[in-house]
């Protein structure tokens, strides 16, 4: 494994290696709740309080966890945060409970989560692990909100609930059911893809020039 | 990692004390929350009584004694923790409808609901789903889908209501969702089996006090 910085570490999730746009992970929570953009801010604050939780005990306790048990520990550990995370909100904020339902139990399964104890948590220090988990987490949750934020705007011509073209504006329903999500990640997707294809070209001609005349 | 000479006694070992720790967390969570959570509980069921009710401008609860509805004695503003149905009154006092509390099991969960009915018991005024851990998207639709819940406005209740697929032929009959049969269905045995429960009760109460300024 190349030695990285903690900079890097944090850095990698927020863009290059965005868990929704550039690994694809976690694409259910990043569907089924981005209808509003607070929706979104709350999964995501749910999601990066599990990940950094759950990587930083994860990185403490790895050299104790038997390797053959680990992602059992892994997920023992990830939903004991889950279901803190859980009751807390159902505590706090029962509103915004009540309309993410099921999805926050369900952050068990996000498996951006697992992903990162298996690849990163399970083999660095905590202060590297929380830095990744970080990174990963905004990263997450700037994916959701973008998700969320057009979602809004176009299916109920509002932004966190504040109405933006006033009462004339016919929202375009189709965005906030299940069928917008999937239109808007798949051109968002589809942006992502453009501008990295762009940037690779951009670099490519002065590294490997023989290849692309080939 | 340094598992190369585990044996299974470590790795029942540690799973061993990860699942100590976390159901210790979970318990502690759970405890910390609890009086937090129930006082939400209680506010959202306040606030459903009034919705359910149409018109209702004051409320009060009645609990089960000796097989007959009492007036709930508790400080003002409280909630009885036993089954209750509460009673809604428009300004003047005069009896608009009860407010009735129910639960059964869904298709994932319990499902906890409030529904009112008319002073005479015959008809359905109103449902709102309080609590459900139904399938995202298809299920959960019982608490969202309009069509739906605005079939529960004006319901009879005798013969038992039915979920038909399609339109509604009697007064009796909801439209059960699309893509939601067992839980449309689970919300209707809910309400036949609350009826049989509380109906005759709640009509006897109703009798028995015409009027009544709701105080609490």
């Amino acid at each position: 494994m190349a030695v990285t910085t903690v900079q890097e570490d944090f850095a990698k999730g927020l863009w290059r290696e965005n868990p929704v746009f550039v690994q694809l992970l976690g694409l259910c929570p990043a569907l089924a709740v981005t209808n509003s953009a607070i929706n979104a801010l709350a999964m995501g604050a749910a999601t990066t309080f599990v990940l950094v939780g759950s990587s930083l005990l994860i990185a403490l306790l790895r050299n104790w966890i038997p390797k053959q048990v680990r992602i059992t520990t892994f997920i023992i550990v990830i939903a004991t945060f889950v279901t803190v995370a859980d009751f807390s909100l159902q505590a706090l904020a029962p509103a915004v409970h009540k309309e993410l339902g099921a999805f926050i139990a369900l952050i068990v399964v996000n498996c951006v989560i697992l992903g990162r104890q298996e690849a990163f948590a399970s083999r660095n220090t905590p202060l590297k692990a929380v830095a990744d988990a970080l990174g990963m987490s905004l990263g997450f949750s700037f994916a959701l909100l973008l998700l969320g934020s057009i979602r809004e705007v176009l299916g109920s011509g509002a932004l966190f609930g504040v109405s933006l073209f006033g009462p004339t504006f016919e929202p375009w329903v189709i965005m906030i059911l299940p069928p917008g999500g999937f239109l808007t990640l798949g051109l968002l997707l589809a942006v992502f893809a453009h501008v990295k294809e762009r940037q690779l070209r951009a670099q490519q001609p002065a590294a490997e020039p023989t290849r692309r005349a080939a | 990692m340094s598992g190369v000479d585990t044996v299974p006694l470590r790795m029942l070992a540690s799973l061993g004390v990860a699942g100590l720790c976390s159901g210790l967390a979970v318990v502690g969570i759970f405890l910390v929350t609890k009086p937090r959570i129930e006082r939400n509980r209680a506010e959202a069921l306040e606030a459903a009584i009034f919705r359910v009710v149409d018109g209702a401008r004051s409320r009060a609860a009645f609990v089960v004694r000796d097989d007959q509805l009492v007036p709930f004695e508790g400080a003002a503003g409280t909630l009885p923790q036993e089954d209750a149905v509460y009673a809604g009154y428009d300004e003047s006092g005069a009896l608009l409808g009860f407010a009735i509390p129910a639960e059964g099991s869904g298709f994932q969960d319990t499902i906890k609901l409030l529904y009112g009915v008319e002073p005479s018991g015959d008809h359905i005024v109103g449902m709102e789903v309080l609590e459900s851990r139904e399938t995202p998207g298809l299920g959960d639709k019982i608490m969202k889908d309009a069509d739906f819940l605005a079939s529960f406005r004006d319901l009879a209740v005798t013969p038992p209501i039915v979920a038909v697929k399609g339109k509604p032929t009697h007064p009796n009959e909801v439209d059960a969702i699309s893509g939601a049969t067992i839980s449309s269905n689970a919300v209707v045995r809910i309400l036949n089996a609350s009826n049989e429960r509380w109906l005759s009760r709640v009509v006897a109460l109703a009798k028995s006090s015409v009027q009544r300024t709701g105080s609490d």
